[in-house]
């Protein structure tokens, strides 16, 4: 009796710790949560505590257990240390975050050699998910959304245009691809201007470009201060009143508009997610993330965060909480799902995003808060850098 | 042509002032007390946040957060000189470097948690805003108040210091201490107002170019090589020193980004190489 009562506890507790260990699926994080970058680390956390908090902290039985480092700065060899840290002492089965492209590039490596699947969640350069099989991406391309913008160009009748990018590798990849775009639509290109990375005195290049007299300008800004200072910039010098219209991409992120102010107003954006995005599931992400963090003004870079973690889940759901990397990026390959953003698919031949692209303009929402009005969708756009339909 | 050359000189012009404005104190500081003031950016940067803070915060108008922030920033920087800078005047440049550039490393991190990663923008005084016609160009009135208050500092600051009382024990404490003390000038005041003014005039030259150089917490280290920059080529310690050198460096780096866009940071950089080969302690400097 008591040997049996003994067996049983032996049992029972056998039982309770395999299981255990086989409930909690790690998930490795690598965000900006300090530093100068810190503002999109927190929107990340914001938007992977909403998505758990809607749909819950467990897939099928196992419980998912996100770890987040904090990678406050561009450091590709930090990146690194971080996912092996991850792979081998916290045994996660799946990387994500990363913001900047040298880092998801490093860490890209460690994926493809551990077989451990990784979804970025922002770096935006085309090339990388080439680095390997184990990558995937939850934000965007600058093809996928420059393209757009100069259809959109086209479709309202601007035939002149003067660029302005930042001269850097985002700024040149989304010149090219409005550029072709625009001339290949019978648009004419008056002037090329790339602004050192650096500038924050756009006051020159309004001038330049006022007296150039095109119908629009495109500008690709870094985000930060020279992005603020290109729109302050373009308010100033009064191209608005002269009829020059500003086409853009992810210029007018919420998190800037407020200081902005009414110099936004009226700003034409193509991008893949605004979060005035009229659907009950987006509402519903907006309304949780407020709630997780109040302070934090959910923006493009969080719907990242919270489709990295949508794909994810659904891996995790596929392997049953084994690691099995391939068998994990099989079954996400050609997954549709609806995101807060609209319909999205993941291209099973290239792993890339593909989704809506919206034109947005800047308008007042009914309590006076300015946002990204989304005015039309050009439909599901594949990355336009990789894909063979424009090579 | 004649339009291009007027361009060049408004906005080359309101640029050079932005710079002298941020960079005088910075001169001051290192040719009159003979300290290497690397937190001199974090001063600019906590003018305008500031500044911000009292008008969105307590509803102040534009003009009177200026002059709380440029205020608060002098007598905040009383403390630091008192209690921290001054234990460093007598100590090796590395030395001043280290504590100061610390100090700056701090100062990001206190306004990263006070005022968030972000851009914080700043309301301009009303007279300070829209565009005028001048020769159908219309140029935003905003630089042509930045050029007129860097004219006014640099009225004032030549009345200071070259012609008035306070100017003349200024140069008594720093030509020599000890004599000056003697002669029953108070040092210790002088140079904490040195510095204090210092630090207001940094206040006020990130206020009035807060739309060109946005204020965000690393601000303070983002500009700063710029602003070394500029006192390295007008000589540390010359009011007119840093004046000029503003405006050649002002005027270099506008002009190329309306002629050569890709190439103005580097002809900012090559005027001050350019400058420091043929004059090695600036355009004013005198050898130490």
């Amino acid at each position: 009796m008591k040997q049996s009562l003994y067996a049983g506890a032996l049992a029972l507790g056998l039982f309770l710790s395999t299981t255990a260990l086989a409930d909690v699926v790690k998930v490795g994080l690598i965000a900006p949560l300090s530093g100068p970058y810190s503002m999109n680390g927190k929107i990340w956390e914001a938007a992977a505590k909403a998505y758990q908090k809607i749909h819950g902290t467990t897939v099928a039985g196992h419980t998912v257990q996100i770890v987040w480092k904090d990678l406050a700065d561009i450091n590709p060899a930090q990146a690194k240390a971080y996912a092996q840290e991850l792979i081998i002492k916290e045994k996660v089965q799946y990387l994500g975050g990363l913001y900047f492209t040298p880092d998801a590039l490093s860490v890209a490596a460690v994926a493809d050699e551990a077989q451990v699947p990784t979804v970025i969640f922002n770096a935006a350069t085309s090339s990388i998910l080439d680095k390997s099989p184990y990558l995937l991406r939850t934000s965007y391309t600058l093809p996928q959304v420059s393209v757009p913008a100069a259809k959109h160009a086209l479709e309202t009748k601007v035939g002149t245009v003067v660029t302005l990018v930042s001269d850097y590798g985002p700024g040149i990849d989304s010149e090219n691809a409005f550029v072709k775009t625009f001339v290949a639509g019978g648009g004419k290109v008056l002037e090329q201007i790339r602004a050192p990375l650096k500038t924050t005195d756009f006051g020159p290049f309004m001038q330049k470009i006022k007296a150039a007299k095109p119908d629009a300008m495109f500008v690709f800004g870094p985000g930060g201060p020279p992005t603020y200072a290109i729109i302050k910039a373009y308010s100033e010098a009064g191209l608005k009143q002269a009829g020059i219209r500003f086409i853009g991409t992810g210029e007018t992120s919420e998190v800037d508009l407020p200081g902005f102010g009414d110099a936004a107003l009226g700003l034409e954006t193509t991008l893949h997610y605004s979060p005035a995005h009229p659907s009950e599931m987006n509402q519903r992400f907006i309304s949780t993330a407020s709630q997780e963090a109040p302070s934090v003004i959910m923006n493009a870079v969080g719907i990242g965060a919270y489709d990295g973690l949508a794909v994810i889940y659904k891996m995790i759901e596929a392997t049953n909480g084994k690691r099995d990397g391939g068998k994990a990026i099989a079954a996400v390959k050609g997954w549709e799902w609806e995101s807060p953003r609209g319909p999205v698919k993941i291209d099973p031949t290239s792993r890339e995003l593909v989704q809506n692209v919206y034109l947005r303009i800047v308008d007042k929402d009914a309590s006076g808060k300015l946002r990204n009005n989304e005015m039309k969708s050009f439909g599901m756009q594949p990355d336009h850098g990789r894909s063979p339909a424009l090579k | 042509m004649l339009q291009l050359a007027a361009n060049i000189v408004v906005d080359g012009f309101a640029y050079a002032m932005i710079l002298f404005m941020i960079t005088v104190g910075l001169s001051m500081t290192m040719g009159l007390m003979r300290i290497v003031n690397l937190a001199h950016g974090a001063f600019a940067m906590f003018g305008g946040f500031i500044a911000a803070m009292v008008t969105t915060k307590l509803g102040a108008s534009p003009l009177v957060g200026m002059l709380i922030a440029i205020l608060a920033v002098a007598i905040a920087s009383v403390p630091v000189e008192r209690w921290l800078i001054r234990r460093f005047y007598r100590r090796p440049e590395l030395d001043q470097m280290l504590v100061t550039i610390g100090v700056m490393f701090v100062l990001i991190a206190c306004a990263n948690l006070m005022f968030g990663s972000a851009i914080t923008a700043l309301a301009l005084p009303s007279f300070m805003t829209g565009g005028i016609d001048v020769f159908g160009r219309s140029i935003p009135v905003h630089r042509i108040a930045v050029a007129i208050l860097g004219l006014i500092v640099l009225a004032a600051l030549w009345l200071a210091i070259e012609q008035s009382s306070i100017g003349i024990r200024v140069r008594a404490a720093v030509d020599n201490a000890p004599i000056a003390q003697a002669m029953g000038i108070n040092t210790p005041r002088i140079y904490a107002m040195t510095f204090a003014a210092g630090a207001g005039l940094a206040a006020l030259g990130g206020i009035a170019g807060a739309e060109l150089l946005p204020m965000e917490p690393t601000y303070a280290s983002k500009y700063l090589v710029t602003f070394l920059a500029v006192v390295a080529v007008g000589g540390h310690g010359t009011i007119f020193g840093s004046f000029m050198a503003a405006l050649l460096l002002g005027l270099v780096e506008t002009s190329t980004k309306y002629l050569v866009p890709q190439l103005s940071s580097v002809a900012f950089f090559l005027t001050m190489f350019l400058v420091l080969l043929v004059r090695p302690h600036g355009l004013f400097g005198r050898h130490a």
